[in-house]
């Protein structure tokens, strides 16, 4: 391996190795969290019901892009690409088509699947920058390709599409706002544990050996190029789910609600949540939601400079995201039960 | 076929734009190994401080070679403050970092100036470049100012001590240690010559899209894809790969039927890609074999 | 003896005060948001975000409204101006929206600005009542009082002012090829379509219609193909920047068509001026407000006041920006409106007064160009004024048309 003009280089993986178990919550914190999410609605305003729905929904989409770069090591910039899509899918299909919105869910996951396998293809030969700049393109393109002419008897073009909020189903005594919720936070849940099983899986132990070293993946017999694609098909599917739940809590799509910047805030949730620690998604989807709405408060002309400001506390504190801060809360536990 | 060559001349004047930028983009990935997201908003900034000082009777020159040393400056003192302390953190938090600078810029910059758009003065001139109305003296500067700003680049990198230092810093941070370079330092004066650079390039690129803080926007993304498509490590790349994006999209623009003035952005980043799919290191840059 | 006369008296007071109650809940009728001291009124703005530009127009309502209450607020009581930032994102819209009427409990949500951020809240305001007034939009569907009757606009639509533009050219150069220039969103797209419609059979003329979009830095490979087809006329259907950028690139390329800029891109201060005066000189447009940058309003008596009020409660403000004089005129159409509602502050009155506005002309608007509005007529201000650009200001010429486009 002399090569003279080569440069050889031992690539650090972009993404640390997180171990498949410290990828979960145990099961006692998981209860509190869960029963959480089940009780507060009952005791606050619509409004905060729908803020929470939002949460849940931007926390399912963060959780994909958790399984594609926290899994498979794969960094994309175009969530919000395969989340447009998911919410069309769903709006369409409402609008034009007259199907129920439970219905839609599943075919914008498959469809959003399809979509993000086929785009992991061209993206296996990418890495690092790369692929950054690769997904980028497709997040920049998708709003345009959203109003392009040849599709607006579909899509609404530039004014979009107005989507109905569905009713509580066999009459049960509660407000659209609360039911969403329920409908929400049951496919999220249903989620997150398939998602949990499936990095426990074969499969999950192939991304996890894709993402800390390739190379020796393949050489011992895992099938990066398949794996790697599934993990993007994965990655679109949820992400697809997410925005269909998202065109529906919203009753609205259009072009500019998904352009680069969702994309973005998404990385960050995923950054702040702690990149591949699958409950963190949540947290990083509560820090995309509210953080904005504090620096408003703190002010408006300068929000966008307290936002960064508050970002980076957050990540010279905790740059390893509220993984790092779960961290040592257990190992603070783990002392106090020793004493 | 007048058209074609307006429309590839027009191309080289807009190409010119992404060049200047993705020169800057190479010298911060020469530097520190990626692309800063911050790049374009630290050039507009650095662009309202030479505006500020010709406001206040700074003559031309005199508001550029300030700018160019308060921009080297302030690249440095960014990168002591803020990503200096980053330097253990996984590199998607320094992401997320370059992404919460790109906000406070911008947000700054609103408040002190504004976000009406101003004229932004050019040294050259604005009348047509050798009777071609298509290209104006402006243009032709900023093309002869860019082509500079390479060969000054590539003797640096290529023959100077602190150059050779920087590259190896930037791609082999343990080995250029052992030999006794100072890495730390070598990154921020990275950060001061990217910032410097981009701080020529707002303010060429100011006269033609008017000065204002989201001037950069678009900028940026082409500059992106100009580095890219020419690859990050050559700065000769990203040159040629500015006024290749530049005709390029021109081109999709005037001559492919229906969908092609809408989507041209798309389809020349569509390109990049699929070049990108065959050389994994951009047109002219250097392939790297990975070890295990 | 004495209890029974005590008692006595009491009841007697007790019906007092509740007859005189009742007298008063009679003239005074109040909906959520609104008190004896109080009126709350919700906005959302874009202060961050790629549409950031626009976040004076809710800086300089703000301040109007603080204005207003050094003043003694309205009919006594004081105007709460809670405006947040929607980064110009349709479900941070419904968020920011929702947390106005369901925590904040504003009487009404005002002056929201942007059509995708006002289709995404339209729905939920109409079923909750609540009256979405004056949004900042010129979308045309905003007029629409049989199926949205809380959705009222306030400016002139785009598709009016295409019209207009195109039956001046009809009449005036009925042969001219002419060439577009569009923004690709709902703006430009609401602009080609009034364009069409007003040329109707003589649509033939529209020899081109070239889109550009946002994120493109610079447009001058447009405008190089635009002129390859050598049109007589340009319409230039662009945000400030790009109304600049076309400006001056037409002259660098020393080519003279006849062009016609929106009202969108028309201030003196930051179009023309960073275009270059000697390039501006001749193009056309129409307008409905004056411009805080033309120098032919100094010692206008409604722009002294636009004047004396930035530099008391906005200092410092950028006056070339249109955003300013905008806020301003809004935000007095909305005093307005309050005024007349008196004592009944509930939503239907609001709404009421609103589509009763007579004759009304805000400080800002051009002298002439008045708002009337009416239960059929959401529309406000729906006249606009042609002008020629002359050496470094508009000069207004013909008469002032009126430009409603019925909704379909």
């Amino acid at each position: 391996m002399s090569a003279a003009a080569e440069e050889v280089v031992t690539e650090a993986p972009a993404v640390e190795a997180v171990p498949k178990r410290a990828m979960t919550l145990g099961y006692g914190t998981s209860l509190v969290v869960l029963a959480a999410l089940v009780i507060i609605p009952l005791l606050v305003k619509n409004f905060i019901i729908f803020q929470m729905t939002m949460l849940l929904i931007y926390g399912l989409a963060v959780l994909a892009l958790n399984i594609l770069t926290g899994g498979s090591g794969q960094f994309s910039l175009g969530q919000s690409a395969f989340y447009a899509v998911g919410a069309y899918t769903s709006a369409i299909l409402m609008e034009h088509v007259g199907m129920n919105y439970a219905l839609t869910l599943p075919i914008a996951g498959v469809i959003c699947f399809g979509f993000g396998f086929l785009f992991g293809q061209p993206a296996l030969r990418l890495s690092g920058v790369y692929l950054a700049l690769a997904t980028f393109a497709l997040a920049t393109a998708m709003p345009q390709l959203l109003k392009l002419g040849y599709f607006e008897h579909w899509t609404g073009g530039v004014q979009g599409l107005v989507v109905t909020k569905p009713d509580a189903p066999f009459g049960l005594p509660m407000s659209q706002d609360m039911w969403l919720y329920y409908f929400t936070l049951a496919i999220t849940i249903a989620i997150y544990v398939a998602s949990v099983n499936l990095l426990r899986s074969r499969s999950g132990r192939a991304f996890m050996a894709i993402r800390d070293n390739e190379i020796a993946a393949s050489a011992m017999g895992v099938d990066v190029a398949l794996y790697k694609t599934l993990a993007f098909g994965v990655s679109a599917g949820i992400t697809g789910v997410a925005g269909g739940l998202g065109a529906i809590a919203v009753q609205f799509v259009a072009p500019d609600g998904y352009t680069i910047q969702l994309a973005i805030s998404l990385f960050l949730g995923m950054v702040v949540g702690g990149v591949g620690w699958l409950p963190g998604s949540i947290v990083g989807s509560a820090f995309i939601i509210f953080v904005p709405n504090i620096a408003e408060g703190i002010s408006k002309g300068l929000s966008g400079a307290v936002f960064g400001v508050l970002l980076f506390l957050v990540i010279f504190l905790v740059p390893h995201g509220a993984r790092q801060v779960a961290i040592v809360a257990q190992q603070l536990a783990a002392k106090l039960k020793k004493n | 076929m007048e058209l074609f060559a307006n429309q590839v001349l027009a191309g080289i004047a807009t190409g010119a734009i992404y060049a200047c930028m993705a020169l800057a983009v190479v010298m911060i990935y020469q530097a520190i190994d990626h692309l800063n997201f911050a790049q374009g908003e630290m050039a507009m900034f650095s662009t309202f401080v030479s505006w500020q000082l010709m406001q206040w009777g700074v003559p031309y020159w005199g508001a550029f070679v300030l700018t160019v040393a308060f921009s080297f400056a302030a690249g440095i003192v960014i990168e002591r403050l803020l990503f200096k302390p980053l330097a253990k953190a996984p590199i998607l938090t320094n992401v997320a970092g370059f992404i919460a600078l790109y906000a406070i810029i911008n947000s700054v910059a609103g408040l002190i100036w504004d976000f009406t758009i101003k004229q932004y003065p050019t040294p050259f001139g604005s009348s047509p470049f050798l009777g071609s109305q298509l290209i104006s003296t402006h243009q032709a500067g900023m093309i002869g100012i860019t082509l500079l700003m390479l060969v000054l680049l590539f003797f640096f990198f290529r023959y100077t001590r602190v150059g050779l230092a920087m590259r190896a810093a930037a791609s082999l941070p343990e080995s250029a240690r052992l030999v006794g370079i100072n890495t730390s330092w070598m990154i921020a004066l990275g950060w001061g010559m990217a910032a410097a650079i981009g701080s020529i390039a707002g303010m060429m690129i100011a006269p033609v899209v008017f000065l204002e803080p989201n001037m950069m926007l678009g900028v940026l993304i082409y500059g992106f894809a100009a580095a890219v498509l020419g690859g990050l490590s050559s700065p000769f790349g990203a040159v040629v790969g500015g006024f290749l994006v530049g005709i390029f999209e021109n081109l999709v623009g005037t001559y492919i039927p229906g969908v092609g003035n809408e989507l041209k952005l798309p389809i020349a980043l569509a390109l990049i890609v699929t070049v990108l799919v065959v050389k994994p290191a951009g047109l002219f840059g250097r392939a790297i074999v990975k070890r295990v | 003896m004495l209890s029974t006369l005590r008692i006595a008296a009491m009841s007697a007071a007790i019906v007092a005060v509740a007859a005189t109650s009742t007298t008063a809940f009679a003239q005074k009728k109040y909906d959520t948001g609104a008190t004896d001291t109080e009126i709350k009124i919700g906005n959302i703005m874009p202060y961050s975000g790629p549409a950031s530009a626009y976040g004076v127009i809710g800086k300089t309502e703000e301040a109007f409204f603080k204005m207003i209450n050094d003043q003694g607020g309205i009919n006594g009581r004081k105007v709460n101006f809670v405006t947040y930032d929607d980064a110009y994102s349709p479900p941070k819209a419904v968020e920011q929206v929702r947390k106005l009427v369901e925590s904040d409990e504003v009487l009404l949500v005002f002056n929201p600005l942007g059509t995708p951020s006002n289709t995404a809240i339209q729905k939920y305001l109409n079923s909750k009542k609540i009256p979405q007034l004056f949004v900042a939009t010129g979308a045309t569907k905003w007029n629409d009082p049989k199926n949205f009757p809380w959705t009222m606009g306030w400016q002139p639509s785009y598709q009016s002012e295409a019209h207009i533009y195109a039956k001046w050219l009809l009449k005036e150069k009925p042969d001219a090829k002419v060439a577009i220039l569009y923004q690709n969103d709902d703006f430009g797209k609401d602009y080609l379509k009034g364009t069409k419609d007003g040329f109707g059979a003589k649509a033939s003329n529209i020899i081109m219609e070239e889109s550009y979009e946002v994120s493109e830095p610079s447009i001058d490979g447009h405008i190089v193909k635009i002129k390859a087809a050598n049109p007589d006329v340009l319409l230039i259907y662009t945000t400030p920047k790009f109304g600049a950028q076309t400006i001056k690139k037409t002259a660098e390329l020393g080519w003279k068509p006849l062009q016609i800029i929106t009202n969108v891109s028309i201030s003196v201060g930051s179009v023309m001026q960073p275009a270059g005066f000697e390039n501006a000189q001749n193009v056309l447009s129409a307008a409905y407000a004056k411009d805080g940058s033309d120098p032919q309003w100094a010692n206008d008596a409604g722009m002294k006041k636009w004047n004396a009020f930035l530099d008391k409660y906005m200092p410092g403000v950028d006056k070339t920006d249109n955003g300013v004089v905008y806020g301003y005129g809004a935000a007095q159409t909305l005093a307005k409106v309050l005024e007349m509602c008196g004592d009944d502050l509930t939503r239907a009155n609001v709404m009421k007064q609103a589509a009763s506005l007579k004759d009304f002309a805000p400080d800002t608007l051009l002298p002439g160009v008045k708002i009337n509005t009416s239960a059929t007529d959401f529309a406000p201000i729906a006249q606009l004024q042609m002008q020629r650009f002359k050496g470094q200001k508009w000069e207004l010429f013909g008469e002032i048309i009126s430009g409603d486009v019925p909704t379909q």
